[in-house]
């Protein structure tokens, strides 16, 4: 992560961003007279239009549709702009098709209070801060074609902490390939790891203000996501079937945590591993085994014409910083139903349930603890988490999730595999596509802390490029 | 031995040949029903969107993924209209035959001149189809565009079938051609009448029947009816007197119905797609008949009011 002061960062992308946008040079500076000109040459061309309207209209024929394509061997032509930029013309930025990247940008702001505060409840790097104002995503997204055998998908996450610094992430960057034979695809850069459900969605596709519990501990607050490259395929089936394969950097809270220590209730063991105790140990890459390998595989199908299924099975497994051959695996399941009726109206009504359980096996090396010395033994933690959403009419959804995440005694009694249990029911107002309103109260009862309250209103704005909607 | 399998295989490649169907996606089911006019017997035709669906929110389903990996062909509406769902289903469908520029993708909107191409972006004005309304299908013309366009790639596709191809699109416009007379003689009475739509879905076919379809109950499009902006719409359907109310099978029916029980006017179930309503199951023609003898009937029923 970098630190910019927020007006240096923000000029900076805006004015890349306008660069790419614009791609035209300036106005050129004419004299009166040109101007008068091309004025004149412009109504001459829009009196001809006019006329040729009327011609057309009068006559009532179809325009004539341009000569149809009946085999563009080299691709279909694109439209053609009129060189060079007037005055008069609008800058038009990321109209679909008419530029080589779509931008597009996201803010999430918040407000809540809690009867917790400083990172004790709140799970996640874009979840609101428990009190206060906070602007915890200003995410920017570009997205288009590299050439004929690559796709790109970049976003660009701005938050501000507690300080109102500027933090900049790069939640993801990655190529995919377009055009590989056995309906294969790889992805390669920084991405989220294909493992369950959530973990692949950003922030602002999430149906409540913050992570689930089991996600947090088990992947940490930017979830499983490192440099790495994933290969995919799609099962020949009559059927959705996909297998997808992934290879990541050791870097993460459930294997080598590194200066990420962050975790749920932000408490910095001052060099000591919030999860195991013990002083973390460097894991060199030696070979592929001290990388964190991702399988997956997924299938659904269509219940009936208005209920789909989507469920799957994924893995991770990797070397963990308790010991010099320690290893984690983590495995999870994950379901998602939706029913909508065939006449739903912009989407609604609708109601799904989306459910995700995961369990950890962490072996625990020999570890010199804070004041004693740990002896080696076998953490085994579970979570699980169910979520019902319910577009009971236009524009509103209604939703409630329910959460349990624990973990077996062990020689280090940590606050992050404590049992906890946490409710939120929610309510979202959807204006449009591009924004929402949505209120969220959470019951979160810590096992050894208490029972804390926390209430927060989101508010999402979108500018650009209109994202498409994945099941 | 050796020749004997050499003979069994020639004959299996043939028959496989000889069965080889075209398999054909299509987004929605006028365009759906358009490909199965053309590639009649030759060809497998699947919509996606439901006929009563909304063909800008519809449900992403992974099943279309594996549909769109199996296509020979894709045609979609294009113009922005699956903006929303279908890129992704693409992307994860994994199929070159259906690549931007490939035989097997076709535009439909690339044969037609869309109408209400906006000249700047602005989403204050609702959502706006940044490349012009996309429901260019409504208005029979554009259907006969459209048909040519997807002979012309079937018949690219399949060169063994392009005549089967021709033949079948020669009948399709000789068929629309006729009805389009009878309709054009339908709607002729009530030319330059203006009827209320929820949504802008009409302006084709208004162009077509030279109607006017340019008041609706969204007060933006996209954006749901609003109490002020239906007493506006209220008020001056009672200054002009406007008796007809266009709603499609997913908009708010009980909305359009309080506008007309307090206008005196006629709610009228109106349908861009063959199946959406009960009588336009037969495809592409049915549906326009059907949506034109209402139309009349309801201008016809008012009228005598």
């Amino acid at each position: 992560m970098y630190r910019f002061t927020v007006g240096f960062a923000f000029a900076k992308v805006l004015l890349i961003g306008v660069a790419i946008a614009a791609g035209a040079p300036p106005p050129e500076q004419g004299t009166a007279d040109a101007l008068k000109d091309q004025i004149q040459k412009l109504q001459d061309q829009l009196e001809h239009l006019q006329l040729r309207v009327a011609e057309l209209e009068s006559g009532k024929t179809n325009l004539p549709s341009p000569a149809v394509p009946a085999l563009p061997a080299a691709g279909e032509p694109a439209p053609v702009r009129a060189a060079g930029w007037s005055p008069a013309e609008p800058i038009t930025v990321a109209r679909s098709g008419s530029t080589y990247v779509d931008i597009s940008f996201d803010v999430m702001a918040n407000v809540g209070w809690s009867t917790a505060q400083n990172d004790e409840v709140r799970t996640g790097h874009h979840a609101p801060y428990e009190r206060g104002f906070s602007l915890r995503s200003a995410e920017l997204a570009l997205e288009g074609a590299v050439d004929p055998y690559f796709k790109a998908l970049s976003t660009i996450a701005f938050a501000l902490d507690r300080d109102g610094e500027t933090v900049v992430e790069v939640e993801e960057a990655y190529a995919q390939t377009t055009s590989l034979p056995w309906n294969l695809q790889i992805k390669a850069g920084q991405f989220y790891a294909p493992f369950g459900r959530q973990n692949t969605q950003h922030a602002h596709e999430w149906a409540f203000v913050d992570q689930p519990i089991v996600l947090n501990r088990f992947f940490g607050p930017d979830g499983l996501r490192q440099p790495g490259a994933q290969l995919s395929w799609l099962v020949p089936m009559p059927f959705f079937t996909e297998l997808a394969l992934g290879v990541f950097n050791n870097r993460n809270t459930s294997f080598v945590a590194g200066s990420a220590h962050a975790h749920e209730d932000g408490a910095e063991q001052h060099g000591y591993s919030p999860l195991h105790g013990g002083e973390p140990v460097e894991r060199k890459l030696r070979g592929p085994g001290d990388l964190v390998l991702v399988p997956r595989l997924c299938t659904s199908f269509d219940l009936s014409d208005t209920q789909t299924l989507l469920g799957g099975i994924s893995a991770a497994f990797g070397p963990n910083d308790s010991g010099p051959h320690a290893d984690t695996q983590i495995y999870g399941l994950d379901l998602y139903w939706k029913w909508r009726p065939e006449r739903a109206e912009a989407g609604f009504p609708f109601v799904s349930f989306q459910t995700e359980g995961l369990y950890r096996r962490y072996e625990a090396a020999q570890r010199i603890g804070d004041t004693t010395e740990l002896s080696a033994e076998t953490l085994h933690d579970w979570g699980v988490y169910g979520q019902l959403l319910w577009g009971f009419k236009r524009r509103w959804v209604a939703g409630l999730r329910a959460e349990f995440a624990s973990g077996d005694d062990a020689g280090f009694d940590s606050p992050v595999r404590a049992d906890r249990f946490r409710l939120s029911p929610n309510l979202t107002f959807y204006p449009t596509e591009y924004s929402k309103l949505r209120l969220q109260y959470n019951y979160d009862n810590r096992h050894g802390a208490g029972t804390d309250h926390s209430v927060w209103a989101q508010l999402e704005f979108m500018l650009g490029a209109h994202a498409a909607h994945k099941f | 031995m050796n020749r004997q399998i050499i003979l069994i295989t020639a004959s299996a490649l043939v028959t496989i040949c000889a069965h080889a169907k075209l398999n054909v996606v299509a987004t929605t089911a006028d365009l759906a029903a358009i490909a199965r006019a053309i590639g009649g017997e030759e060809i497998e035709v699947t919509a996606l969107a439901k006929p009563s669906e909304d063909p800008h929110f519809v449900t992403p389903k992974p099943s279309y993924i594996a549909k769109l990996n199996r296509a020979d062909a894709l045609i979609e509406g294009g113009a922005e209209l699956e903006l929303g769902w279908l890129p992704p289903l693409l992307d994860a469908a994994r199929n070159p035959k259906l690549a931007l520029g490939a035989l097997g993708r076709i535009q439909a909107s690339s044969a037609v001149n869309l109408l209400e191409v906006p000249t700047t972006l602005d989403r204050s004005r609702g959502d706006i189809h940044a490349l012009g309304n996309p429901h260019f299908m409504t208005d029979p013309l554009n259907a006969k565009a459209v048909a040519e366009l997807i002979t012309a790639r079937f018949a690219a596709l399949a060169p063994e079938k392009a005549e089967t191809f021709k033949l079948n699109l020669t009948q399709f416009n000789a068929h629309l051609d006729s009805k389009l007379e009878q309709w054009e003689k339908l709607l002729r009475p009530f030319a330059g009448r203006r009827v209320v739509a929820y949504h802008n879905t009409w302006p084709y076919f208004a162009r077509r029947f030279d109607l006017k379809i340019d008041l609706f109950l969204e007060p933006k499009p996209g954006i749901p009816p609003t109490p002020a902006h239906l007493s506006d719409v209220i008020a001056r359907m009672k200054a002009e007197n406007i008796k007809v109310v266009l709603v499609e099978p997913y908009q708010n029916r009980k909305t359009a119905e309080r506008v007309a029980a307090e206008t005196g006017a006629v709610v009228v179930d109106f349908c861009q797609f063959p199946g959406g309503l009960k009588g336009t199951e037969g495809g592409y023609i049915e549906l326009l008949d059907y949506l034109v003898t209402t139309l009349a009937k309801a201008f016809e029923t008012t009228e005598r009011q």
